[in-house]
């Protein structure tokens, strides 16, 4: 068998127990008679596409959906047939995490837990449709440091509508009061024509001005408490940065397994259909699920690298993005003090991370359409 | 044919009420074209057109009628073109005032009637459309029977939908309008009234031949504007194009002149033989000038050269057209354009938009200033941005500005001319109901939100009209909108004095409401010259991330920065500062009149 060069796999379990308004994943409510049939499927794409995995696999991530929804049997029996990697994060939800779980994750091999905790108030749980208390929150963490985790993620959301400051606040507090290895903070993004946009867009943009010191806050908070803001998003301690994740940032080549995932292999990229029946039939009769193709140009790989790499705190070394920057641009940026450069790195300053989005469209040079589109 | 039996006349009428109509109807009665003929002639020569892409339209038509040749002339619709109307008028001897019986006399009505008047035509009142219910004739008729102080019982009543009176009309020309004066064996002098460009056979004018005869293939001359050129054909339309080999006093009929340039031939100029012609041309020619002007500039820059094409063939068929390249650090390269008024202006950007397909940025309007330099030099200033900063005084164009209302909305329209500078002239009881003012105006007021605030203070049911009298001294400050303290050329303003806080503050907030925030606090200011009479602070971002940016699906990612990107490119670089095409507009729009 000859061996391939993707290093990170990432697997899809879409089930949920509900949907949360603010969620544009993949997911599906319920469907508990379908678990079974859906690993079968994704189990037999795995071996559709072994080939192009490599005999070491670095870091496998199960997401979702809520993974830890799935069937216990059934995911146990996926966790199992999932190659062995150094790094295996699996997301959970609190209100799913019992005793028997975090055992269940421990022998099958997970490494990593991520959980999805978003808020500690209750008020605001609620606006997100989150079906997990507070005290489920703690408990479920318990329950993974009993299990003897030690490396464990937590998910906030800050920007909720109707947080307050003092509300993000405390979430920061008890979040850092759990001691976790790592977090995730993202700011609610309320995507135009959603339900929960509909619901909620009104006061968000009311709250529009008084939300904008949260990322500060968030930023300040948690690297007052020690931890790294080693990407725009994501806060570790030292040496404990998401390894799958990374790999995405730095531009790797990576394989996505399940309804709605993406693969990006040698230059090409493609992405499962959404629909369950379509994919477990296909996968079924043999054939490979249907798919989006996307062949990215050279200089499309080159863009994405600087659009990646500069949410990193590490330098991005120059001559990877040079063809994708625009020069003029870059000088203006420096002078406003948003962008520097290191040896032959780029890097963006403190406030420049903090306008990384408007940064990096800056920094790009013209971008040409996908030549393949 | 002998002047005696030739009438020529025109029809007078507010848009709508019916013009079209009867003229259609005038030539079926006069079997100018049997229906089917109509049908099928006018569909002939418009494949004609089709296949050479020739322009030429009907602007007179000959009709026979009970051994009389009757020349219809149309004239063009609106108020911007007052002088051309007043050309058509002069090439007749008569007017037809149609009038709605529905909605009575309009502002317009008034003013081409007046026209009419101050050419010494027969005017011929007619009430149109006594067909429909809600028509009051009797009232109409009065109304019109006061205006030109004739008998009511001379108003004719018609419905050129139905054909009814549309005979007795014909034959009240030939009765109560007088035959064309003028000398058939004189120097051959012809009175241009029209024209326009076909593209293959060059400028074709309309013309009525007060004296002597022109003849096919000879060599003519244009007295004001000195250009020669020979007459490549003599015709008339009846309607379609009939050639003669002569048109003779008193007749009415169009000159094939194959020139290139329809402002070597213009409007009210005078023809005659280039050999032994004639020694003095035909009174009343005039050398129209703009008075309203606006940058254009297309909103896409690539549009540029597009835009310079469109302008030139449209200057081709409208010799008051003016323009000539501007450039703007914050829109890029366009036009300054001249026109004859603001309803001009609609017509010319509309017609850029829909005939050529271009989307443009139209800056606010203004009017032609006279500025008085201290060294008493006189400058023409056009565009605000080259309003000197020091001048010595300044003049503005007034108008005579005609209002009819119903007499409930009277209190109405005076506060809108007084908060607007107008000087009261006189007011006048149209009937009972219907009341016509008359303001003198600076012309920039209307350019400015007039048009609206009429139309809202008076429910819709006002009508105006407008005459440039003249220029007179105003106090007037030129008002510069700076960002991050660099002016915006194409926003700066001239105002009257008193209401320069108010523009530049409307100007100031509105900008900061539209500009989006930058990565660095960005100054509004509105200054006349180096004092800063508003200000606002658009403040930086704080942040602009894309938050979640895991999972594989990077393409998304990378497509919103794309499109953010796009946005980009559509934004002006004002010094440092980025501005959004749309709050270009959204300012242009507050500043422009809202029609």
């Amino acid at each position: 068998m000859s061996a391939g060069r993707v290093r990170h796999l990432y697997v899809h379990l879409p089930f949920c127990a509900s949907r949360c308004g603010y969620c544009d994943f993949v997911t599906l409510v319920g469907r508990e008679g379908e678990h079974g049939r859906y690993v079968d499927a994704v189990l037999a794409e795995l071996e559709l596409e072994r080939g192009r995995l490599a005999d070491e696999v670095e870091t496998v991530f199960v997401g979702g959906g809520t993974p830890t929804f799935t069937e216990p049997a059934e995911l146990r029996r996926l966790l199992e047939a999932l190659p062995a990697a150094e790094e295996v994060t699996v997301e959970a939800n609190p209100e799913t995490v019992t005793p028997e779980l975090a055992a269940l994750l421990r022998d099958a091999g997970v490494t990593r837990v991520s959980l999805g905790a978003q808020s500690f108030e209750p008020r605001l749980l609620d606006v997100l449709d989150r079906r997990a208390r507070p005290e489920d929150v703690r408990r479920a963490f318990y329950h993974l440091r009993d299990a003897k985790f030690d490396n464990i993620n937590l998910d906030l959301i800050y920007g909720i509508p109707g947080q307050e400051p003092s509300d993000l606040e405390r979430d920061l507090d008890e979040a850092l009061a759990l001691g976790p290895e790592h977090l995730s903070c993202y700011e609610l993004e309320a995507k135009p024509g959603t339900r929960f946009t509909h619901a909620h867009g009104e006061e968000l943009a009311r709250q529009a001005e008084s939300m904008e010191g949260y990322f500060e806050l968030v930023v300040d908070t948690l690297t007052e408490a020690g931890y790294r803001w080693y990407e725009t998003a994501n806060f570790c301690r030292e040496g404990l940065r998401a390894r799958h994740n990374l790999a995405y940032w730095l531009g790797r080549d990576y394989l996505g397994l399940g309804i709605g995932a993406v693969s990006t292999v040698g230059g090409l990229r493609w992405r499962n259909l959404p629909a369950l029946p379509r994919y477990v039939s296909a996968l079924a009769g043999g054939e490979a699920p249907p798919r989006e193709l996307e062949p990215l140009a050279a200089a499309t790989q080159t863009q994405e690298r600087l659009m990646l790499g500069l949410r990193l705190d590490d330098p991005l070394p120059l001559e990877q993005v040079e063809a994708a920057l625009d020069l003029s641009a870059l000088a203006r940026l420096e002078g406003l003090g948003l962008v520097e450069r290191q040896g032959d790195g780029l890097l963006l300053t403190r406030r420049g991370r903090f306008l990384g989005g408007g940064v990096t469209v800056e920094l790009l040079a013209e971008i040409p359409a996908n030549n393949y589109n | 044919m002998k002047l005696d039996r030739i009438r020529n006349f025109s029809i007078v009428a507010h848009i709508d009420h019916g013009k079209s109509t009867l003229a259609d109807r005038i030539l079926e009665v006069t079997e100018t074209l049997t229906e089917r003929e109509m049908r099928e002639q006018v569909l002939d020569s418009m494949e004609l057109e089709r296949e050479r892409g020739i322009t030429i339209k009907a602007q007179a038509v000959r009709v026979a009628w009970k051994g009389h040749q009757l020349n219809l002339i149309d004239t063009p619709g609106h108020v911007d073109f007052t002088y051309e109307v007043s050309r058509a008028l002069q090439a007749c001897e008569g007017a037809l005032l149609l009038v709605d019986a529905a909605q009575g006399i309009q502002a317009q009505t008034l003013a081409n009637a007046y026209l009419a008047l101050e050419n010494d035509l027969e005017i011929v009142p007619i009430v149109n459309k006594i067909d429909l219910p809600q028509a009051d004739p009797d009232a109409v008729a009065a109304e019109l029977a006061d205006l030109i102080a004739e008998d009511a019982s001379r108003v004719l009543r018609i419905s050129a939908k139905t054909g009814d009176g549309v005979a007795d009309i014909l034959d009240a020309v030939v009765e109560r309008i007088s035959p064309p004066e003028g000398d058939p064996d004189g120097p051959a002098r012809a009175l241009v009234f029209d024209s326009s460009y076909d593209q293959y056979r060059g400028v074709v004018a309309f013309v009525r031949v007060v004296d002597g005869r022109f003849h096919t293939r000879e060599n003519l001359r244009a007295m004001a504007a000195g250009t020669r050129f020979e007459a490549e054909e003599l015709g008339f339309f009846s309607p379609v194009r009939s050639p003669t080999d002569t048109l003779e006093a008193g007749e009415v009929g169009y000159v094939v002149t194959g020139l290139k340039d329809v402002s070597r031939l213009r409007v009210g100029d005078t023809l005659t033989s280039a050999r032994q012609g004639a020694a003095k041309p035909l009174p009343g020619y005039k050398d129209v000038k703009p008075t309203v002007f606006a940058g254009l500039y297309p909103t896409d820059s690539d549009d540029y050269p597009e835009l310079r094409d469109a302008l030139e063939k449209l200057k081709l068929n409208d010799a008051s057209l003016f323009y000539e390249p501007e450039t703007s650090q914050a829109l890029g390269f366009g036009f300054r354009c001249g026109f004859l008024g603001l309803l001009h202006m609609e017509i010319v950007r509309e017609r850029l938009e829909r005939e050529f397909d271009l989307d443009l940025l139209v800056t606010a309007p203004n009017v032609a200033y006279r500025v008085y330099t201290q060294s008493e030099e006189e400058i023409e200033v056009h565009s605000p941005a080259d309003m000197p900063r020091e001048f010595e005084r300044v003049e503005e164009p007034y108008i005579r500005a005609t209002t009819i209302v119903p007499k409930e909305y009277v209190g109405s329209v005076m506060e809108l001319n007084n908060d607007r500078r107008g000087r009261f002239d006189h007011m006048e009881y149209l009937s009972e109901e219907r009341v016509m003012l008359s303001y003198d105006l600076p012309l920039a007021e209307i350019v400015y939100d007039y048009y609206d605030q009429l139309k809202s203070r008076t429910k819709g049911y006002a009508s105006f009209d407008y005459d440039v009298v003249g220029f007179e001294e105003g106090k007037l400050v030129r008002v510069d909108i700076l960002l991050a303290g660099d002016p915006v050329d194409a926003l700066s303003l001239i105002v009257h004095r008193d209401g320069a806080y108010a523009r530049g503050r409307a100007l100031v907030d509105r900008l900061r409401e539209e500009i989006p925030r930058q990565m660095f606090d960005v100054p509004v200011q509105a200054a006349i010259g180096s004092r800063v009479i508003a200000r606002e602070t658009i403040k930086a971002r704080r942040k602009d991330v894309l938050a979640k940016c895991y999972g594989g699906d990077v393409t998304r990612k990378r497509k919103l920065l794309e499109r953010q990107k796009k946005g980009k490119k559509r934004m002006k670089q004002v010094g440092s500062v980025e501005v959004p095409q749309e709050a270009f507009l959204a300012v242009l729009n507050l500043e422009g009149d809202k029609r």
